[in-house]
């Protein structure tokens, strides 16, 4: 067989993406009567679910260990495979969760789902990226539609401020990168990751070139992962964008990030050089993990709440990767995993509540009493709450707890002392919705029904991301770090 | 499994309680009865795991070991005769806590009683856990159900007060949890067993110590951490106080003597002048804080900052008498200042008032009433025959032999506790009544006298035979001590004759001290 199939076969969750947005276009487009025709949405969606389902089963039958194609491009080995389970079920739950929110708005395309799937195809090729240039490509197609889901409520000003300053900005964080991949190619003469590590660890005397090219491309995926200090697009464009695309925003494109920073910085510069970019990421989480903190504690709208949260949980993330040992990549991306079901879980509770007129929730006054006039979904955003807060024996906990331990085996104390005062400030605001939702009494109006349409498909959505969430969710530790375990040790060649 | 099937009854209990069907009224009349028939039994088996258990030994008994959450934790309990005890404080306290709320809470009742069934789990589990990180887990779990409680049934500053209990309290254990980390790391296990035998480096148990003290002297609390109780317990409802001031604040004793004393020795011998210095402000200081109270729970909390002084100076003896009577005085104190909780509950039920100059001439118009709130008067003094004695005799005793500079102002701490709790009895039972509504309330009834009947019992058996209750513990104290032997004390004037200053002082102190 020629070379290209098999770098096809290896590439299955591709193939099955690239196929199936193009026939997703297809359908769209003929099942409806017209572009707004909700009858073409909802069939678009679910077969999008069903495109991202047929993604994931492709990844069972993946062969073990590390397998390359497309002459280096592109790698499949278990830290790929296990990104992608956790991007395609976070890209399902956003086709889901938005669907009765589209169809309501009245801006219910059928292209939404068309992009989402773009993006997600986009996020698979970054993890699977083992060379600067799919990096590249990947984190561009993963951008593009986001870009365009962001002002995807068009008549909105809002939506399309958040459209265009996610564009400007995050066309200038492109550009940066790109300028630091240059550099690094132009200092080891290579773009693939593996060779240029072979080069790296061949070098006796540190080269400043290469440093900047370092630098240019931490920089440019702190802005992807909405790290500080190159944070300031995401309230903004939380705020802005429709609720649904925030909570797309908030859980795959970050664990695809993640694991991209990760696989990058492992992979290409082990060795001496590791030293140079863990004070940089030292500096990039520490500043996360205080400023989401901080920064949260006066936000009086929740979109621009967990916009802040995102930031503080990025920072803790990146606490697991400053070590640079499998174990703190295995506590990665254990947080990635807890964090994409607490924050999704989170932005489906915000996205079932209506204000009596119809409108959506946005502002945290209208949580009052919320545990009186909606009990079980109060109780659920409690469990995300305090979840996030990571106060045991809530899921939230273990991720912060394994990420410092990482840290703290590595001898990186002051990390994980600053990391949890910092968490300490973070509780106040997780802690603050609680007080609004169980201690306030409700505001003389109260709230209207829930959305009605896919509410049953997005209160079971509630339901199981709350049960993981919760002290029952501790079960899943086992298998979860068995697998994250595996992953992780893929980076790290025997 | 006993241990284990004891820490879940109570969260079934609380799942089956806030998902009970039917109308409000029906609710909340059956969680009523749930918690408390499941309260009941988990003190039957409290009673019953106090008859199997082997007084003689040291080691942990009912243990179970499951590698459930590995690799993080496992689940892993075991009991010593410390834990025994505080276990069965516990289980005693809840069933009151339940019945104290019978009538008292109105609103939204199966939250209530399921929060209160879950804070009974996660208190056994603290106590029962065996794993370094299974007990950070129960500890720090304690505080969703306390925010809860505080939060929403509590008084006008509840919101003020849920916060700074929980904000303080997580700052602690974050910094305790970082120094867990790093043991566990060190020494390969995280058995508390296990961790208990290490040693750990001279230097790094400095640190290790400051780490877990930030923790358990924001529990417990020390001077000058406690702010965060009086707020709580003045805002928090009746049964709050009780399990707040009855077994939460024994969290912090529990954790010096299960962790800083066995796992930390040297450190803990070097920094004795930190925790007898801090015990002796808290003494005289929140004595006098107490003096001048207005609300009778205030002033009951800051009480309770004193006693828990005691207890920081019994453990920090760092001998038998020392800690044992601290482990007296924590049960002591949690059944003790819990009724005395319980008596300003009963006549805030009826004049809704915590003001002392509301309330007068009880001893005229609630004869019942003034009769127990006159025997926890005592027993909180440290009357004879009463647990309270007991507790401090022994504290005192031991404290003597480390330092008698401050067993010295320990000592004035009773004489200040004897002020404010007479002088508070004598302004709510005597003189005439503040007004109609005072002389109108009714004495005890039938379930109020069954709350606090058996807290008299068991304060008159703990004064009177405190054998029973230290028995089981003196195994395990044996063996805190016999790890702390030998360590180099830090030099605290430890004879008055060393102070020049007080020279009148110090003759009969060092006489007494040669008689001894």
């Amino acid at each position: 067989m020629h070379p290209i199939f098999t770098s096809i076969a290896i590439a299955g969750p591709e193939t099955v993406l690239t196929l199936g947005s193009l026939a997703a276009l297809m359908l769209g487009t003929f099942s409806g009567k017209g572009p707004k025709d909700s009858r073409a949405l909802t069939v678009t969606s679910l077969f999008a679910v069903a495109i991202l389902a047929l993604a994931g089963f492709t990844l069972l039958d993946a062969p073990a260990g590390i397998t390359r194609a497309f002459d280096g491009l592109y790698v499949a080995d278990d830290f790929s495979a296990f990104l992608k389970v956790v991007i395609l079920a976070a890209s399902a739950a956003s086709v889901l969760l938005a669907l009765p929110w589209l169809q309501e708005s009245g801006s219910g395309r059928f292209e939404y789902p068309v992009l989402l799937l773009l993006a997600t195809l986009g996020m698979t090729m970054m993890v699977s990226a083992n060379d600067l240039l799919t990096l590249y490509v990947g984190l561009e197609l993963a951008a593009l539609p986001s870009y365009v889901l962001a002002a995807f409520h068009r008549q909105d000003d809002r939506s399309a401020e958040a459209g265009l300053k996610y564009f400007v900005l995050g066309a200038l964080a492109s550009g940066i990168l790109l300028y630091g991949v240059t550099l690094i190619y132009g200092f080891s003469g290579s773009t693939q990751l593996d060779v240029i590590a072979g080069v790296v660890s061949g070098q006796t005397e540190r080269s400043i070139g290469l440093l900047f090219g370092i630098v240019f491309i931490l920089a440019g995926l702190a802005f992807k992962v909405s790290a500080v200090p190159f944070h300031m697009w995401t309230p903004d464009v939380y705020e802005g964008a429709p609720t649904p695309v925030a909570a797309f925003f908030s859980a795959a494109p970050k664990a695809a990030a993640l694991g991209l920073l990760a696989r990058v910085m492992i992979v290409a510069f082990p060795g001496n050089i590791a030293g140079d970019w863990q004070q940089i990421l030292i500096f990039i989480a520490i500043a996360s993990m205080v400023l989401g903190a901080v920064a949260a504690v006066a936000q009086t709208n929740i979109k621009r709440l967990l916009a802040y949260s995102s930031i503080a949980n990025i920072g803790f993330a990146l606490v697991g990767l400053t070590p640079g040992t499998p174990a703190g990549i295995s506590a990665l991306l254990f947080y990635v995993t807890v964090y994409v079901a607490m924050t999704l879980g989170s932005f489906l509770v915000v996205l079932q509540l209506r204000r009596p007129d119809g409108s959506p929730v946005e502002s945290m006054a209208d949580f009052a009493g919320l545990s009186k006039t909606q009990p079980k979904l109060a109780a659920a955003l409690a469990i995300f709450m305090f979840s996030l807060a990571g106060i045991p024996p809530l899921l939230g906990f273990w991720p912060k707890f394994a990420v410092f331990q990482a840290a703290i085996a590595s001898g990186l104390i002051a990390l994980a002392l600053i990391g949890f005062v910092a968490s300490v400030i973070a509780a106040f605001y997780y802690l603050r919705l609680i007080k609004i939702m169980y201690f306030d009494e409700p505001a003389p109006a109260p709230f209207g029904p829930l959305a009605t349409e896919g509410s049953a498909v997005n209160g079971a959505m509630i339901a199981a991301c709350a049960l993981f969430c919760s002290p029952i969710g501790m079960l899943a530790i086992s298998p979860l770090v068995a697998a994250t375990a595996r992953a992780a040790a893929a980076l790290f060649p025997a | 499994m006993i241990l284990s099937f004891m820490i879940l009854l109570p969260v079934v209990a609380a799942l089956v309680v806030a998902t009970l069907p039917g109308g409000d009224e029906e609710r909340a009349g059956r969680a009523r009865v749930v918690a408390l028939a499941t309260t009941l039994v988990e003190f039957a088996l409290g009673i019953w795991l106090w008859t199997q258990f082997d007084q003689s030994t040291a080691a942990f008994q009912f243990t179970e070991n499951l590698p459930l959450f590995a690799p993080f934790l496992n689940w892993s309990l075991g009991i010593d005769g410390i834990a025994l005890m505080l276990i069965e404080l516990s289980v005693f306290l809840m069933p009151l806590c339940i019945l104290a709320s019978w009538v008292a809470v109105k609103k939204r009742v199966p939250e209530y009683m399921a929060a209160f069934l879950l804070m009974e789990s996660l208190m056994i589990g603290t106590f029962a856990a065996r794993d370094i990180f299974l007990f950070y887990l129960f500890f720090e779990g304690g505080l969703i159900p306390m925010f809860l409680i505080i939060g929403i049934w509590g008084g006008a500053r509840r919101i003020y007060a849920s916060y700074k209990f929980f904000l303080y309290t997580l700052l602690g254990s974050v910094l305790m949890l970082v120094a867990m980390l790093w043991m566990v790391n060190f020494a390969g296990t995280a058995d508390i067993g296990e961790l208990s035998k290490v040693d750990f480096p001279k230097e790094a148990q400095f640190w290790l110590f400051l780490a877990f003290f930030a923790s358990f002297a924001v529990k417990m609390p020390m001077w000058p951490v406690h702010t965060w109780l009086p707020d709580a317990h003045v805002e928090a409802p009746t049964a709050g106080s009780v399990i707040l001031a009855g077994v939460l604040l024994k969290l912090g004793g529990y954790g010096f003597i299960r962790f800083s004393l066995p796992m930390f020795p040297d450190a803990s011998a070097q920094l004795i002048w930190l925790v007898f210095g801090l015990s002796m402000v808290a003494v005289v200081y929140t004595s006098l804080v107490a003096l001048v109270q207005q609300d009778m729970k205030k002033l009951i909390a800051y009480s309770s900052v004193a006693h828990m002084a005691f207890v920081t100076g019994g453990l920090f003896a760092l001998n038998t008498q020392g800690i044992e009577g601290a482990m007296v005085m924590m049960l002591s104190h949690g059944l003790v200042s819990g009724a005395l909780f319980l008596c300003v509950g009963v006549i805030y039920d009826r004049l809704h008032t915590r003001e002392i100059g509301r309330y007068g001439g009880l001893a005229d118009t609630m004869p019942k009433y003034a009769l127990v709130l006159l025997f926890f008067t005592m027993a909180s003094v440290g009357l004879p025959a009463t647990s309270g004695f007991v507790a401090e005799f022994l504290v005192l005793l031991g404290m003597y032999q480390t330092s008698t500079w401050a067993t010295f102002v320990l000592t004035t701490g009773i004489i200040l506790g004897a002020a404010y709790m007479l002088w508070l009895y004598a302004r709510v039972a005597y003189g005439k009544a503040a007004g109609d509504d005072t002389r109108a309330m009714p004495d005890l009834d039938a379930r109020e006298i069954a709350i606090l009947v058996p807290i008299i019992i068991a304060t008159l058996w703990m004064g009177i035979y405190p054998k029973s209750f230290q028995t089981p513990m003196k195994p395990a104290i044996a063996e805190v001590v016999a790890r702390l032997e030998g360590r180099a004390l830090a030099t605290v004037p430890t004879d008055m004759s060393l102070s020049p200053a007080m020279p009148a002082l110090a003759a009969p102190a060092a006489a007494q001290e040669s008689h001894h």
